[in-house]
């Protein structure tokens, strides 16, 4: 390409995505984000762009169940694909899920802006571990952002998240403020 | 029983939108506004020959290009220099976009306006600029050897001297027994919220009327500039700030070039335009802070009693100086911290250099304040032979020495008194929670392990809380929702919540029914803004204060309705009843109904207040003289002076010397903002202040070369610090109330970042006894200094 060829609208490409639970459409350019595919195309603005160059973690969905970057992630990879993002985790009966009651509970947030990416870490976190040892949340969440919290309570919500979601389970796990599960040595023995 | 919410850990009102992912955040509406993208400086300091925008012309979807010689009036001027101050000699700000000369990497050149980012990016990238490099001034030393000017007018490159004594410092040191003399130094920084900066405007062309919302500290603030510069009346401007994703300072400053160009484009085009700050973006052009080299002279007597401080210091405004002298002012100020000085004398010189400018973030000078007041103590310590705990314990103000006036002016224009405290015991209590006196046979051991073990401590004073004002607006609908507002802005404090907490209190009613709105100028025209640990005790004040008026209104019009004497009635749960008779009341929401005369009803309720509904005095009009109609009002709060909070912080870190790499094994905050609104609130206010600190002493810093890059300019290069980077602080409170407010309040948003730096390093030093003489310190600096240690212990300190 010359340097000084017209640059014209690329050709625009189909994508379907089921995000959270309902099947969305759109047409898009080859270089278009998915997180600007959910923000601005599907105005799901829950998801929040931080960085764009994937550090920070904000904004974090579930990518057929796995976290992903959604702004290192091109929409058109996504076609086929079930994503949630942060409007998908009220319950059925639109009432705050565990990890969001909890956020609300601990004080895991402040500004909220890197928030939504903490809550999907952490609902990926205790769908393949209910009770996780501090490590574990710590190696979870280990990779995203925060600037307000000193994420202390970010740690204490998560704790007591899985306390909440374990709520109606026997042997369910103790408070926000316990440090390590009774299964941690035996905890990190454990396939994820 | 009547439930009081202030003191309470009320969980935030904020939260719920938040959570689910409908928070209101700047780029979170105006989809279909056309995208701005500037074309950005690679040049630290440059002449610009010439903008050749022709090959952005043939980009699809651009709509505009605009460079300075296409700016109006006012808006073709440079920005206004907001504080004032007669010591700033040589002030300088920036044009909106710059006009023939760049004076910092990031300086906006043109602004691309297109149908998105994507192709508004496209087309900047199509912009050729001609730059003409001119030498670059980059770091205080450079400054100060003005070898090269930032502003060919600007002789030395210097902003601003000022001076400021308590007593007489150079005799009192002359005279003193011992005299010690120390270089300290702070490097640069920035808040760097997640969310960066962001601004988005609408005319509407039918109602002449400009709506801008924007990403700031001050809506009320952003008005005032954009009125006056886009030539519009105050009252077709409306600046609504909404969800604000962190701001820490940086977002206080005001106008950025955007927040006038942006509401400009979309007024000329007739479109709602938008404009979104990139990470990389942000490190160029939002501003920063920290950077300062101090020299220090100090005369002392045998048992470490403080006679003579003298300090000279630099300070690095960067390119511009839009907010004055603040920051240097700050720290010549808040460095006596909380200790006993006769004798204080401080004169700094503030430095134009080719960086991004620099405003306060979070703890605004008093970071560098701390560290080298804390630092100069440890040394003194270190001198005699003393614990350094104790050398603190010998010159700390007294609990009865209040109110304690050092005959200087504050960063207020207000005279620097600090008004309550107990510095005593909070001294006693750190030690306590640390394990000061303990820790001597702590770092034994571990010392049998292999492991070189520290502590340290730093105490602060805070002057917080600082005036002109700040109003609140109290107004208890007929439907009974009591909405309040207020002009201050939030940016994840929690100010929903702790407003209404207050307001629910002094009006008595149950706190879910209390509605609160910062940041909107169509609600609250007159307001300040929130920095400086200001919001809960300006607004908080003004919202209580608003919050007793309607509650007299209330009870006035309530004693007409029920027949009783005003005295005889309180209110609870909404509700206005005769004291010991609860059954014999009448709600808020009726009171307020009758509160307004009515011609027309427009509900069952409404009838009561109409003209043929009751029998009413025939002498008395229905609006008495001096009364207005609606259960509302507005006050202000508006104080002497500031509010002086304090704290102090201890930590034990681990210091690894194969490596440098340092642990914080424990870290503990004992902190005093008089009485807690929120308690749960100031603590999450605390442990990110903390987090700040310790990113500031071990972490953060801005990478500027030779040339005036900025070689860090992204989060993978700057090194915020993740989860396993923290500590989790041990924190403990004071509550010593302050006098000169309704609710006995001080500010504690910024406290925690404070002592970091100061706490750190004397900790450090502990561990490996090397001196720690600038911060931030990272491990291979630690591990250099470790490898030319001295056995005197005089090493090349960081």
């Amino acid at each position: 390409m010359s340097e000084h060829a017209p640059l014209t609208a690329a050709d625009l490409h189909e994508v379907v995505v089921t995000v959270n639970g309902v099947a969305r459409a759109a047409r898009v350019p080859a270089r278009r984000l998915l997180s600007d595919l959910l923000r601005h195309e599907l105005r799901l603005t829950g998801t929040h762009v931080g960085c764009e160059h994937g550090v920070c973690g904000a904004c974090t969905v579930l990518l057929d169940g796995e976290p992903v970057r959604s702004c290192l992630t091109f929409a058109v990879m996504v076609d086929g694909a079930r994503i949630t993002t942060v409007e998908g985790l009220a319950g059925a009966d639109g009432e705050l899920g565990p990890v969001q009651r909890a956020f609300r509970e601990c004080h895991g947030l402040q500004c909220g802006f890197c928030t939504p990416g903490f809550l999907l870490l952490a609902t990926d976190l205790l769908a393949r571990r209910p009770d996780p040892t501090d490590d574990e949340i710590a190696d979870a969440l280990g990779g995203n952002l925060c600037r307000c919290t000193g994420y202390v309570n970010i740690v204490r919500s998560v704790r007591r998240a899985a306390a909440l979601a374990a709520a109606s389970t026997p042997g369910a796990p103790g408070d926000p403020d316990r440090r390590d599960g009774p299964d941690a040595t035996d905890g990190a023995e454990e396939a994820p | 029983m009547t439930t009081r919410w202030f003191g309470e850990k009320v969980e935030r009102r904020e939260d719920e939108r938040l959570l689910r992912g409908a928070g209101r955040f700047l780029d979170d509406a105006g989809h279909d506004a056309l995208a701005v993208a500037f074309v950005r400086s690679p040049h630290a300091h440059a002449r610009i020959r010439g903008i050749d925008a022709g090959a952005a012309l043939d980009v699809e979807g651009l709509v505009a290009v605009y460079t300075w010689d296409d700016l109006p009036g006012r808006l073709a001027d440079p920005l206004p220099l907001l504080i004032p101050h007669p010591d700033l000699t040589h002030p300088r700000t920036q044009h909106a976009l710059a006009r023939g000369e760049v004076n910092h990497v990031g300086e906006a050149v043109a602004m691309v306006v297109a149908v998105d980012r994507y192709v508004a990016e496209d087309a900047a990238d199509r912009v050729v600029v001609d730059y003409e490099p001119l030498p670059p001034v980059v770091g205080i030393d450079a400054a100060r050897s003005a070898e090269h000017l930032v502003h060919a007018d600007v002789p030395g490159n210097v902003a601003a001297v000022t001076t400021q004594e308590l007593g007489d410092a150079r005799a009192a040191i002359a005279a003193a027994p011992r005299v010690l003399e120390l270089d300290l130094a702070m490097e640069r920084s920035l808040s760097s919220p997640l969310e960066g900066r962001g601004v988005h405007a609408r005319w509407d062309a039918d109602d002449g009327r400009l709506r801008v919302r924007t990403s700031t500290q001050t809506s009320t603030g952003v008005r005032a500039a954009v009125a006056n510069i886009l030539g519009l009346p105050d009252v077709a401007v409306e600046v609504v700030t909404p969800d604000v994703g962190g701001g820490f300072g940086t977002k206080v400053v005001h106008p950025y070039p955007e927040e006038v160009l942006v509401p400009w484009a979309a007024r000329l085009l007739g479109r709602e335009v938008k404009w979104v700050e990139d990470r990389f973006e942000h490190f160029v052009s939002a501003t920063h802070e920290r950077g300062q080299q101090h020299h220090v002279r100090v005369g002392f007597d045998d048992d470490g009693t403080i006679l003579g401080l003298q300090v000279e210091f630099w300070h690095d405004t960067g390119a511009y100086a839009p907010y004055g002298i603040v920051l240097p002012i700050i720290t010549a100020t808040q460095l006596p911290g909380p200790y006993r000085h006769r004798h204080y004398r401080v004169t700094f010189t503030s430095l134009y250099t080719n960086t991004v400018t620099c405003t306060p973030y979070r703890g605004a000078g008093r970071p560098q304040g701390c560290f080298v007041m804390e630092r100069t103590i440890d040394r003194i310590a270190e001198h005699l032979g003393l614990d350094r705990a104790e050398v603190r314990a010998r010159n700390l103000i007294g609990p009865d020495e209040f109110p304690y006036d050092f005959g200087m002016t504050f960063q207020d224009g207000r005279p620097l008194i600090y008004d309550s405290g107990d510095y005593p015991a909070l001294l006693a209590r750190v030690r306590e929670l640390v394990g000061w006196d303990g820790f001597a046979a702590e770092r034994e051991a571990a010392a049998g392990e292999g492991r070189l073990l520290g502590i340290g401590l730093a105490c602060y004073v805070e002057g917080t809380g600082v005036g002109p004002y700040e109003g609140g607006h109290v107004h208890v609908e007929t439907n009974g929702r009591v909405m309040v507002a207020t002009g201050l802005t939030s940016q994840g404090q929690g100010h929903e919540t702790v407003f209404a907490q207050i307001v629910a209190d002094e009006l008595g009613v149950d706190m879910a029914d209390v509605y609160v709105t910062t940041g909107d100028t169509r609600r609250f025209p007159y307001a300040v803004g929130t920095y400086a640990s200001r919001a809960a005790v300006m607004s908080g004040n003004a919202v209580a204060l608003a919050a007793r008026a309607v509650r007299a209104k209330a009870i006035r019009i309530a004693a007409d309705a029920l027949e009783a004497a005003a005295e005889d009635l309180d209110i609870e749960g909404g509700v206005v009843h005769v004291r010991g008779t609860p059954t014999r009341g009448i709600p808020l929401s009726q009171v307020a109904v009758l509160s307004n005369p009515l011609r027309y009803s427009f509900s069952k309720e409404a009838q009561a207040a109409t003209q043929f509904a009751a029998p009413a005095d025939p002498d008395v009009p229905p609006v008495s003289d001096g009364d207005e109609p609606g259960l509302e009002a507005r006050e202000y709060y508006s104080p002497v002076r500031s509010t002086f909070a304090a704290g102090m912080h201890a930590a034990v870190v681990a210091v690894d010397p194969d490596t440098g790499a340092v642990d914080v094994v424990r870290y503990a905050v004992v902190h005093d903002c008089g009485p807690l609104v929120n308690p749960m609130l100031v603590e999450g206010q605390i442990q990110g202040g903390v987090a700040q600190g310790v990113a500031g002493a071990l972490y953060e810093r801005m990478a500027y070369d030779d040339a005036g890059n900025l070689c860090n300019a992204s989060f993978m290069d700057f090194l915020m610090p993740y989860l396993s980077e923290v500590p989790t602080p041990t924190i403990a409170h004071l509550e010593t109330p302050s006098p000169l407010n309704p609710l006995g309040i001080k500010g504690a948003g910024e406290a925690g970042v404070i002592p970091g730096s100061a706490c750190l390093a004397a900790a450090i030093e502990d561990a490996v006894g090397v001196r720690i003489d600038r911060m931030p310190i990272s491990p291979p600096e630690l591990w250099a200094a470790l490898a030319v240690r001295q056995p005197d212990g005089s090493g090349a300190g960081g």
